[in-house]
């Protein structure tokens, strides 16, 4: 059990890095702490997989220090760190039975043999691996092998924490639903730290309470499901969470707020206030399809904007709007009115997001990090 | 009954042709020369299996037949382990690894019978290198009149010239094996013994199976090297059996005699690689 720090760290697969560009990690500071569940979710190539192997000590970082429980652990290698791995494809000794397999990490520590047959079977009961215990490993299915994989990881008590490498790429879509259910059910049951890598926002939000955004090297938000769907820190977070995800459009300071062609966006005085602080800044505003106010007519406060096109999706539609030159995503639950060649939007304030070089202007979301 | 599909046959004509002259046909005028004692044209009488018994009871052969089991087992004992550790030991990148690769590759690039000449000089005691060295250091070493010192010889030609063929089949593969694996070995702790048992001979089976059975198959046909290096003696110290037959053969022209005695030889190649085969693939099948 443990708290993980990240301090200072970068890594660079090049040996003498010259830029920004040959860092597969940029400098950041992060902790996870002692026994939550943790998503790092971004596109492939950011720097996830690089991170886990930091962390769990297979690479050694070029820069900075990773802390477990504010001990340095840099310098020791990984079978001294107590974390357990999962990886993207099933590893299983092949010439070992299932039993063997599990048994595997707790014969390397020298646990005696009643005491290891206590843990594998606690540890198949919970990975419903009873039955194939006595088969050999190399005869098993992706998915079966995968479990195998991950109850190496979790039927060691010593673990730091465990570090999940896309684990459930392999996996038939309806046991992903499944193993997931289960990793969550493990995390509660042990309350171990866990930290789960994967591309997909949905897998990351059902298994994760905190969700860790990576976006070229970088950490680029830090927060719960919620909190990146409703003041995402970075564009890219409001681009990557959501299904379509965040409007961005370009726009222009102007007096009283800002503008994109004719049409102005009034902000409220801190921040215009914080706008007139950075004239250079490339300004953008975001608003998620979901927060866009569509109304039933002409109305003093709307925009008039041109339906493009409507997309039925079974319980919600998104259509494409064109305002003012600017195409615009808005999704309409079932019941709502979809309007006709015209439409009638507002972007209520709360919901109307402002990025300066692509970062959020304003009152951080908690925990964000820019 | 399809008639029409029989004219595909016709197709399979050319390899059928290929496989008779090059295996068939040979094969069948051994069996021919096995059954009969020919001694010319129109003078020929049909034996029977009297050759095969002939054959069969021949103390000589015996004795060659044990001498060639004796050492393609010790040949397969010492070249199949030192390849492999050879191969674990080797670099795997950079430039180092593109020079080992090349050293061990020069003893398979040489004629047999060089191979042969190389060690007859290098182990004699008056102007070779090993020979006169040991001698001096008063370790007294003479192989063309000690049984031992032959033997000795002919097996440490044999390591010499053919370890390198199983280092270079598990250096290949061991690459294919993916690093993942090693990893996953260092965050379950694996000691360097556990991997090398439970990851690496696992992975290394198919290599090692194509490894095993060349070195069986060529060392039990084995007969330039010895021949060069020893002439099969002192005495009959290290005749091996292709030698023994091509003494048959050749020497007293007994074709009968030595066409039966290679179709036995044959038989008992197929045997023991289907042995090999059957044992080393036996756990794959049995879930």
């Amino acid at each position: 059990m443990a708290e993980i720090r990240l301090r200072n760290l970068a890594h660079s697969y090049s040996r003498s890095p010259s830029g920004p560009a040959d860092y597969a990690i940029r400098e950041m500071d992060h902790v996870w702490e002692q026994g939550g569940a943790y998503a790092l979710l971004g596109p492939s190539g950011c720097g996830k997989s690089t991170l886990l192997n930091i962390i769990s000590g297979l690479l050694s970082p070029s820069h900075g220090e990773v802390q477990f429980d504010g001990k340095v652990v840099n310098a020791l290698p990984p079978e001294q760190r107590n974390i357990a791995q999962v990886f993207q494809f099933p590893v299983v000794y092949d010439t070992m039975t299932v039993f063997d397999n599990l048994a595997f990490p707790l014969r390397n520590q020298g646990m005696n043999e009643a005491k290891v047959l206590a843990k594998v079977n606690e540890i198949a009961e919970v990975l419903e691996l009873h039955p194939l215990l006595r088969r050999r490993a190399s005869n098993l299915t992706a998915d079966e092998k995968q479990k195998v994989s991950m109850g190496r990881g979790l039927v060691r008590d010593d673990v730091s924490a465990i570090l999940f490498d896309e684990p459930l790429t392999v996996i038939d879509p309806h046991l992903k639903w499944k193993l997931r259910r289960k990793l969550k059910q493990i995390h509660e049951q042990f309350n171990i730290t866990m930290v789960y890598v994967t591309h997909d926002q949905l897998e990351a939000s059902t298994f994760a309470d905190k969700i860790a955004v990576m976006y070229g090297g970088q950490i680029v938000q830090f927060g719960t499901p919620r909190e990146l769907f409703e003041r995402p820190s970075h564009t890219f977070v409001g681009y990557f969470i959501g299904s379509p995800g965040m409007n961005l459009i370009d726009v222009q300071p102007c007096a009283g707020g800002v503008r994109f062609n004719e049409t102005v966006l009034p902000l409220s005085s801190a921040l215009n206030q914080q706008v007139a602080e950075m004239p250079a800044a490339k300004l953008k505003v975001g608003i998620r399809p979901e927060f866009i106010h569509v109304w039933d007519g002409p109305n003093e406060d709307a925009l008039c904007a041109e339906v493009v096109h409507v997309e039925d999706l079974g319980t919600y539609k998104i259509i494409t709007l064109r305002l003012d030159g600017q195409l615009l995503k808005v999704r309409l639950q079932e019941d709502q009115v979809v309007p006709q060649q015209q439409a009638y939007l507002s972007f209520p304030a709360q919901w109307l997001m402002l990025y300066a070089d692509d970062i959020l202007v304003g009152p951080k979301a908690q925990g964000g990090q820019p | 009954m399809k008639v029409h599909n029989n004219k595909a046959w016709w197709l399979v004509l050319p390899v059928f042709l290929l496989v008779a002259f090059s295996a068939v046909v040979p094969m069948m005028t051994v069996v021919n020369y096995s059954v009969q004692d020919i001694f010319d044209h129109s003078t020929r009488y049909f034996v029977g299996v009297d050759w095969y018994k002939q054959v069969l009871q021949d103390t000589r052969l015996h004795e060659s037949l044990l001498r060639q089991f004796i050492f393609s087992t010790c040949v397969l004992l010492i070249e199949i382990p030192l390849g492999i550790a050879i191969a674990l030991c080797m670099p795997t990148k950079g430039r180092m690894a593109s020079l080992v690769l090349i050293v061990l590759a020069i003893p398979l690039l040489i004629p047999w019978n060089v191979v042969g000449t190389i060690w007859q000089i290098f182990g004699r005691a008056d102007i070779g290198l090993l020979g006169w060295s040991l001698n001096s250091l008063g370790i007294s070493y003479n192989y063309a009149a000690n049984t031992s010192d032959a033997w000795v010889t002919v097996l440490i030609m044999d390591v010499w010239h053919w370890t390198s063929l199983v280092a270079l089949l598990c250096y290949s593969g061991l690459r294919a094996i993916p690093d993942v694996y090693y990893q996953a070995a260092r965050i379950d702790r694996a000691s360097d013994w556990a991997v090398f048992r439970h990851i690496q001979l696992p992975k290394l089976k198919s290599v090692l199976l194509i490894a095993v059975m060349l070195r069986f198959m060529d060392s039990f046909m084995i007969y330039t090297e010895p021949f060069v290096l020893t002439g099969g003696g002192p005495g009959n110290a290290t005749t091996f059996l292709s030698q023994t037959l091509t003494q048959m053969a050749i020497g007293q022209f007994d074709l009968g005699p030595a066409a039966a005695f290679s179709l036995v030889y044959f038989l008992i190649i197929l045997l023991v690689s289907w042995l090999f085969y059957t044992a080393m693939t036996h756990n794959d099948k049995t879930r």
